[in-house]
């Protein structure tokens, strides 16, 4: 009994790792994936894997050159990428999503301090980025789907949220219509968020509540109050993504449950005011960057109630 | 939270360990949360099983029996499992097991007035059995003023590994009745709620059909609770059973209840019916390096290494022996401390079950925030502590945290959160008691 191991306790964990929570991650992201692939062909494939070994390298690169442990393998950076690449345009120039990286892993998440500590999505930040500098890329960049797979001379084809779109329920659904990447087949990510939802990994609170403004919002706002409105501003565009997987980042939403419902509330209600009454027809990602930086904000004012408080309270008005 | 339960040993029937003729018996001086009790005896002097050895006049404090006969052999500091230290009576068991006459004097408490039962109470050495070792004299004299209707028996046992409740629900079913019903003789017109986690539910179909007699019926009734750590924490009994919530640094007796573990009250029959004080403790043992896990019932004063040697030793070299379980317990570095009062398991693990994970990143997931039964927010907590702001970490109520370890327990990154906050919570009791 020499090597005694003493330590404070409890001395027992559960087999819940940071690695296991981004693996799940990517596994709910992974049929949205196959379809945008199937959709958009080879070139999205190729956009994807830019934009995760990107990812993965400009992490590996700073904590390199920084001398801060490798943490790759917690697969943070490789869900970043994939984020991100779900938020581009099929046919982007491959040089696009390397700066969209650069921005995402190394603007906002590591001078930040890394895993945990960014204020803002890092993904949404890279987005964000690249629709400034390069507007023409990241407007212009949408394509017919099912087109053949290798082919690269591509038809343009607006975004079902453009002036010009066109659509219906059933291409909205299962994602054949144009869009960013990974944003377009609705039912997939739906699939993917109540896994996620399943596995404990995000609440229902920031998803449920983000749709459901919408849904509300864009019914008593458009005119003709009609359900087909709510139904199209819910599966269009990149609300299922933006509200099942960007909105519920650890680190830029907020803790107690109370606190998820006015992020997911507002954010609803930013993407209603932008997509109906801004100068861009999809407003997700910055409702949600917005959102972010409201965190902090709602943090402090839905902390929850300790255990035995409010009787407390009570006794003192009485 | 639902930790899993590793209850293995949940069918294994309490095997009692007898002392041996040579064996060294150890009682501390302080078996309880309280004044620690003055030895009685002198070095050289024989002692019989059940004689008083160790008492005080404070309020807040028990006697300390003597739980073999022999000659007390010295009378100084030692370890404890809980790796406090403090006086100690050693006592070398002559093996006769030989009682002291004033033993088995049963009391007829029907006749008795109310201070009378909570005396022998008292003389009987009982503490809360639960781990906590608060005497149980003190709790059954609530404040003047508090009208208590609720008595709530705890055997939640919602730690992990542990079965020693479990097990008395099954043995000693007709003894928790009876002591129960001597402490609700105590409170005109409370009631007895026994509390158990569904995960025992031999155990509750034995007390549900107990509850049927006519004696106890409409007096005495059993709560299923789901099984939640920590569920067994008296405040948060309390409210999964009655709903209500005990004050912010307030006594369950504040909201009419009082709380006290199964086996405390098997020991309080045992003081009145059989006239016997607490000697013995039940204690789970188990864990990958035990080569005989199951519950045993030991003499207090028991050193570690002789339970182990009686029950068989151990299946490999342990690399972490915890006294307790696993979510609360102390990791101990020698077995030559005795079983006290407080004892309630022995873990000894494994290597592979001892591996201390690293600490990561805190991705904010909010996991120790869901698990925190007072809804405190652990990982900011952590931040103050990290940071020696002790003014924030009071202002967020970090000296409400009952280190439960639920948050430690959850965290995907491992970070030492209970351990960064039980660290805060001591500088601040040390400055406020200065």
């Amino acid at each position: 009994m020499e090597k005694l191991v003493i330590t404070p306790t409890p001395h027992i964990h559960d087999n819940i790792t940071i690695e296991k929570i981004m693996l799940l991650v990517l596994i709910a992201l992974a049929p949205a994936t196959i379809m945008g692939v199937v959709m958009f062909g080879l070139r999205a494939l190729l956009v994807i894997l830019v934009t995760v070994g990107s990812s993965v390298g400009f992490e590996w690169l700073y904590q390199k050159f920084t001398k801060q442990e490798i943490t790759i393998k917690d697969y943070s950076a490789a869900v970043t990428g994939l984020l991100l690449a779900f938020n581009l345009p099929p046919t982007v120039p491959l040089w696009l999503p390397v700066v969209g990286s650069f921005v995402a892993i190394v603007v906002a998440k590591q001078l930040f301090g890394g895993l945990g500590q960014n204020f803002i999505n890092p993904a949404l930040a890279g987005r964000a980025f690249l629709m400034a500098a390069y507007m023409p890329h990241m407007a212009g960049g949408f394509v017919e789907p099912l087109t053949g797979f290798f082919d690269f001379d591509v038809i343009a084809m607006a975004t079902p949220l453009a002036p010009d779109g066109t659509w219906d329920f059933l291409s909205l659904l299962i994602g054949n219509h144009g869009g960013t990447i990974g944003e377009t087949s609705a039912i997939l990510l739906i699939l993917g968020g109540l896994f996620l939802v399943y596995k404990r990994i995000i609440t229902w609170h920031i998803p449920a509540t983000f749709i459901a403004t919408v849904a509300v919002l864009t019914f008593f706002l458009e005119p003709g109050w009609t359900l087909e409105t709510p139904a199209f501003h819910v599966l269009a565009g990149g609300l299922m993504l933006g509200a099942f997987f960007m909105a519920t980042d650890y680190s830029s939403s907020p803790v107690s449950p109370l606190g998820k419902i006015i992020m997911g509330i507002g954010c609803g209600f930013i993407t209603v005011l932008i997509r109906l009454y801004g100068g861009y027809p999809e407003g997700v990602s910055y409702a949600i960057l917005l959102m972010n930086c409201c965190v902090p904000l709602i943090d402090k004012f839905t902390k929850p109630k300790i255990f035995g408080a409010k009787p407390k309270e009570k006794k003192a008005k009485a | 939270m639902h930790p899993p339960h590793y209850k293995d040993t949940e069918n294994a029937e309490t095997v009692d360990i007898l002392p041996k003729e040579g064996e060294e018996f150890v009682y501390p001086m302080l078996q309880h949360i309280g004044a620690p009790c003055d030895p009685l005896v002198e070095v050289g002097e024989k002692v019989l099983v059940g004689q008083k050895i160790g008492d005080t006049s404070a309020f807040l404090a028990t006697p300390i029996h003597s739980t073999v006969s022999g000659v007390v052999e010295r009378i100084e500091q030692t370890l404890m499992p809980n790796g406090l230290k403090a006086n100690a009576v050693y006592v070398y068991s002559d093996g006769k097991m030989t009682e002291s006459p004033e033993l088995n004097k049963p009391h007829d408490y029907e006749n008795m007035a109310r201070d009378e039962i909570i005396e022998v109470i008292k003389q009987a050495g009982i503490v809360g059995l639960g781990g906590a070792g608060f005497p149980t004299h003190v709790k059954l004299k609530p404040p003047p003023g508090k009208n208590i209707d609720t008595i709530i028996v705890n055997a939640a046992e919602c730690e992990p590994f542990l079965t020693t409740d479990h097990r008395v629900l099954l043995e000693e079913t007709d003894k928790i009745f009876l002591g129960l019903t001597v402490v609700l003789s105590l409170f005109p017109g409370a009631k007895g709620i026994i509390g158990v986690e569904t995960n025992k539910m031999d155990g509750i179909k034995k007390l549900e059909e107990f509850c049927e007699k006519p004696e106890y019926k409409g007096k005495i009734s059993v709560a299923r609770l789901h099984p939640k750590y920590p569920q067994g924490a008296e405040k948060q009994l309390i409210h999964a059973i009655t709903g209500r919530q005990v004050p912010s640094g307030g006594l369950p007796a504040d909201i009419g209840c009082v709380v006290n573990n199964v086996d405390t009250i098997i020991s309080v029959h045992r003081a009145i019916f059989r006239g016997r004080p607490l000697m013995r403790k039940i204690v789970t043992v188990t864990g990958g390096a035990v080569k005989k896990p199951g519950n045993y019932k030991i003499r207090l004063g028991m050193t570690y290494k002789d339970m182990m040697e009686a029950i068989g030793g151990f299946k490999t070299e342990p690399a972490k022996m915890i006294s307790g379980g696993p979510m609360m317990g102390a990791a101990m570095y020698t077995l030559e401390v005795p079983v006290t009062k407080l004892s309630s398991a022995f873990l000894a693990l494994t290597a592979a079950e001892a591996v201390i994970p690293k600490e990561k990143n805190c991705i904010r997931c909010a996991r120790c925030v869901d698990g925190c039964p007072i809804r405190l927010i652990p990982f900011e907590l952590n931040q103050f502590s990290l940071h020696g702001e002790r003014t924030k970490f009071r202002e967020n109520h970090g000296m409400d945290c009952i280190e439960c370890g639920s948050c430690s327990f959850s965290c995907p990154s491992k970070r030492h959160l209970v351990q960064s906050i039980r660290a805060q919570r001591r500088e601040v009791l040390k400055e406020r008691s200065s």
